[in-house]
C-alpha cells in the first residue's frame, strides 16, 4: 500500500511537486530571515563588544558612574597587578587594558605649522603585549588599507576617511592635543604607521589606534587604563554567565566605600543593552513568530486544499471499504513526507543563502553616515543551531496540522452521500 | 441461497423540521446470483435503498440483512470491512484514480485487503482478461473512452470476486454502444461468477437486461418482477437497429 501510494504521490504533480515547492518556500524563507535577524541583532552586540563594552568591562566605581565622559582621571591604576589577577583567577577569559581617549588631531606641514587638523576619538589598546588578541579583536590587520601596523609604541593608526580628509600620508607626524590623567594638557607626537576602515561608521569618522604603552606615556597614565575589558574564548556573548562573573568579582574586589575600587560591568549593563538586547530578542521573536505564523497559514491551507482536491478519490476508498482511519493516516503519512522533504530542501536552501551571507554581508555604510551608533557597515546574517530546526515549524508542523485538520472531513463524511457526490 | 433480506425497511431524513420519508415498508429477498434493478424516477428513494444495502447507509426502522449482516447493527469500521471483502461498487462517473494505470486501479481494492502481491497480480489479470481490457492495463484513465473507462470500474469492482456489485445508473454517461458493450460484459459476468448486481436506474437499456425489475414509486416497492430473458436479446435488438 504504502508503495502504491508513494507511486501516485510521485506522479501527481499536484499533489507532489508543487506542496513540495511550496513548503520548501515557506521553510526558505523562515530559516533565511531569521539568520538573516540574529546575524544583525548579533552584530550590533558584536560590535559594541569589541570596540566598546566587551563582554564584560572593569572600571573603577567612580569612572564607571561617569563612563560617556571618558573620565580618565578617574581610572585604574596599578593594572598589571590587577590583569596578572585576572589572568590567574579567570584564565577561560581574555584580558585587555584599554585607554579611550578625546582630543584634537593634528597634521603639521615642513615646517610645523597645522596643516590640518581634526577632533579625534582614540583608542589606546595592547598592541605587542605576547598575550594580548586585541589586533584579532579589533579586526585590525583585515581593517588596514594602507601601511602597516604599528611596531613602536609612538607609532598610530589612523581611521583611513578621516586620513583622507586631513590628508595624512604615511610615515607623517600627527600631533595628539588632549589633556592628561591629571588635568594638564598633553602634547605628543605620534607617527601615523597606517590608515584603517573598521566598517563602522561612527568610527571611521575619526577614530586613532595606538598601543596601550604610547598612550600611557602621552597622557601621563603609568601603569594605569581606563578600563579593562574581557572576552569568552570563543568570542560569544553569554549574559548570564558573565552576569555572574560581574557578580562574584565584585564580591572579591569591589567595596562600596572606595570610589576607585574596581567594578566589573557586563556587556548587558552598559550603554543600555540590557534593554537593546530585551528589546532584540522580543521584537526578533515577535518578527519571526508572526512570519512563522503565516507561512504556517500558507502551508495549513495548502495542506488544507490538497486534502479537499482529493475528496473524489477519498469518497472512491471509503465506498470501497477502506476504514475512515486508515485514510486519515494515509493522508497524514503523504503530508508528512512531503513535509519532510519541503522542509529539507528549503532548510537547505537558506543555510546555504545565510551561510554565504555570513561570509560577505551586507553592505549597508551608506545608510549608516551619520550614525554614531556602534554597528558595523556589513550587516551579516548568523547561522545558529536553530537555523537548522525553524524552516521545519512552518514547513513540517504546519502543513501537518493542515492536513490533519482538513482530514477531520473524513471521519464527518456521510457514506451515505457518496453515490450522490460521486456522480458529480 | 439468500444475500439480501429486507423487512419492513423505512428511512427516514431530517428536512427542515420534519422528516422526509424516503423508504416505506420495503419488504425484498435477494438470491445470490441475481441481476436485478431498482427502477423509478429520481426521488422514487432507490439509490437510498441501494445505499442501505451497500451499508453505506443505516435504515430508520426495520432491518436490511446483507449477507447474514444486520446492516442496522454494523458500526462503521464493520460496514467497511463488509464493503471491503464482500461488495463491489459502479459508478455512474468511472471515479477511476487518473494517476495510476488501469492496472494499478483495478488492484487498488486488493490492496486494501491486503493480499499478497502474487495474488493480486493473477486477480487483476483475469478481471481485465473478463472486462476485455488486457491490451490497456498500462493506460491511464484519461487515455481511455468512456465505455473502456467504465470497463475498468467493472474490473475494479469484480476484482475481488464480490458476492454482491451494486452500480448506481452505471450507463448514464454511455452511448448506447458502450452502454450495451457494459451491460453485456455484466450479465458475462453474473453469468460465470454467480455474483448478484443490484442496479439503481431509470435507463431502458439497462431495464432490458434485468432479469428482475423492482419498481419504486415515492418510495414504496409498486411492482416486483422477475423477467425470463432470452440471453443475448437487447443486444440482438441494438445490433438490428
Amino acid at each position: 500500500m504504502m508503495a502504491f501510494l508513494l507511486k501516485g504521490l510521485a506522479r501527481d504533480r499536484s499533489r507532489s511537486l508543487f506542496p513540495v515547492l511550496m513548503v520548501s518556500a515557506g521553510a526558505f524563507l523562515t530559516v533565511f530571515l531569521y539568520s538573516w535577524m540574529y546575524g544583525a541583532m548579533g552584530d550590533l552586540v558584536s560590535s559594541n563588544a569589541r570596540f566598546d563594552t566587551g563582554h564584560v568591562k572593569i572600571m573603577t566605581r567612580a569612572y564607571e558612574e561617569l563612563a560617556d565622559q571618558i573620565p580618565n582621571d578617574l581610572a585604574l591604576l596599578g593594572i598589571d597587578r590587577l590583569l596578572e589577577q585576572l589572568r590567574k583567577q579567570e584564565a577561560g577569559m581574555i584580558w585587555a587594558p584599554r585607554i579611550r581617549f578625546g582630543g584634537l588631531l593634528d597634521i603639521p606641514d615642513e615646517q610645523g605649522q597645522t596643516r590640518a587638523q581634526g577632533p579625534i576619538m582614540g583608542l589606546g589598546v595592547d598592541l605587542f603585549g605576547p598575550l594580548s588578541r586585541e589586533v584579532e579583536t579589533l579586526n585590525l590587520q583585515h581593517a588596514l588599507v594602507r601601511g602597516r601596523l604599528p611596531k613602536q609604541e609612538n607609532e598610530v593608526l589612523i581611521s583611513d576617511e578621516f586620513a583622507e580628509r586631513l590628508g595624512v600620508n604615511i610615515g607623517e607626524t600627527a600631533t595628539l592635543l588632549g589633556s592628561t590623567m591629571n588635568g594638564s594638557m598633553a602634547m605628543y607626537n605620534f607617527t601615523v604607521a597606517g590608515t584603517v576602515r573598521f566598517g563602522v561608521a561612527a568610527m571611521d569618522r575619526g577614530t586613532i589606534i595606538a598601543d596601550i604603552r604610547g598612550v600611557q606615556y602621552a597622557l601621563d597614565m603609568q601603569d594605569g587604563a581606563g578600563e579593562i575589558v574581557g572576552y569568552t574564548e570563543n568570542m560569544l556573548y553569554a549574559d548570564e554567565a558573565m552576569l555572574k562573573l560581574a557578580e562574584k568579582f565584585n564580591n572579591n574586589f569591589s567595596r562600596l566605600d572606595d570610589e576607585f575600587s574596581p567594578i566589573m560591568v557586563s556587556l548587558s549593563q552598559q550603554n543600555g543593552l540590557a534593554e537593546y538586547l530585551g528589546l532584540a530578542d522580543k521584537v526578533g521573536g515577535i518578527i519571526v513568530g508572526i512570519f512563522i505564523l503565516a507561512m504556517s497559514i500558507v502551508l495549513w491551507n495548502s495542506g488544507l486544499m490538497n486534502s479537499l482536491r482529493r475528496y473524489g478519490e477519498i469518497g472512491v476508498r471509503l465506498a470501497m471499504g477502506e476504514p475512515r482511519g486508515s485514510v486519515y493516516r494515509w493522508m497524514i503519512f503523504e503530508s508528512i513526507i512531503i513535509g519532510i522533504v519541503g522542509s529539507i530542501l528549503g532548510t537547505l536552501l537558506g543555510l546555504a543563502i545565510a551561510y554565504y551571507l555570513q561570509f560577505t554581508g551586507i553592505d549597508v555604510g551608506n545608510f549608516l553616515q551619520k550614525s554614531t551608533v556602534l554597528i558595523s557597515n556589513v550587516i551579516r546574517a548568523r547561522v545558529t543551531g536553530w537555523s537548522y530546526i525553524i524552516g521545519f515549524i512552518p514547513g513540517l508542523v504546519a502543513s501537518v496540522a493542515g492536513t490533519m485538520f482538513a482530514g477531520i472531513g473524513v471521519y464527518r463524511r456521510q457514506t451515505s452521500q457518496l453515490f450522490k457526490e460521486l456522480e458529480v | 441461497m439468500e444475500v439480501i433480506k429486507i423487512e419492513n425497511l423505512v428511512k427516514q431524513y431530517p428536512m427542515g423540521g420534519q422528516k422526509f420519508t424516503a423508504l416505506k415498508n420495503i419488504n425484498l429477498n435477494f438470491e445470490k446470483g441475481e441481476f436485478c434493478g431498482f427502477i423509478g424516477p429520481s426521488g422514487s428513494g432507490k439509490t437510498t435503498l441501494l445505499n442501505i444495502i451497500g451499508s453505506l447507509d443505516m435504515p430508520s426502522e426495520g432491518s436490511a440483512t446483507v449477507l447474514d449482516r444486520k446492516i442496522e447493527k454494523l458500526s462503521h469500521i464493520e460496514a467497511a470491512r463488509l464493503r471491503r471483502k464482500h461488495m463491489g461498487f459502479i459508478f455512474q462517473t468511472y471515479n477511476l484514480l487518473p494517476v495510476y494505470t488501469v492496472f494499478e486501479n483495478v488492484e487498488f481494492p486488493l490492496l486494501i485487503m491486503k493480499m499478497s502481491a502474487e495474488q493480486r497480480k493473477r486477480k487483476v489479470q483475469d478481471a481485465l482478461e473478463w472486462v476485455g481490457l488486457t491490451d490497456k492495463a498500462e493506460a491511464r484513465p484519461a487515455q481511455l473512452s468512456g465505455g473502456q473507462s467504465q470497463r475498468v470500474a467493472i474490473a475494479r469492482a469484480i476484482v475481488k470476486q464480490p458476492e454482491l456489485v451494486l452500480a448506481d445508473e452505471p450507463t448514464a454517461n454511455l452511448d448506447a454502444e458502450n452502454s450495451y458493450n457494459i451491460l453485456e460484459t455484466m450479465v458475462k459476468l453474473n453469468r460465470e461468477l454467480s455474483t448478484t448486481f443490484l442496479f439503481a436506474t431509470h435507463d431502458e437499456k439497462v431495464i432490458g437486461y434485468l432479469k428482475r425489475k423492482v419498481y419504486l414509486v415515492d418510495g414504496q416497492v409498486a411492482k416486483d418482477e422477475i423477467v425470463k430473458l432470452k440471453e443475448g436479446t437487447e443486444a440482438q435488438r441494438h445490433k438490428e437497429k
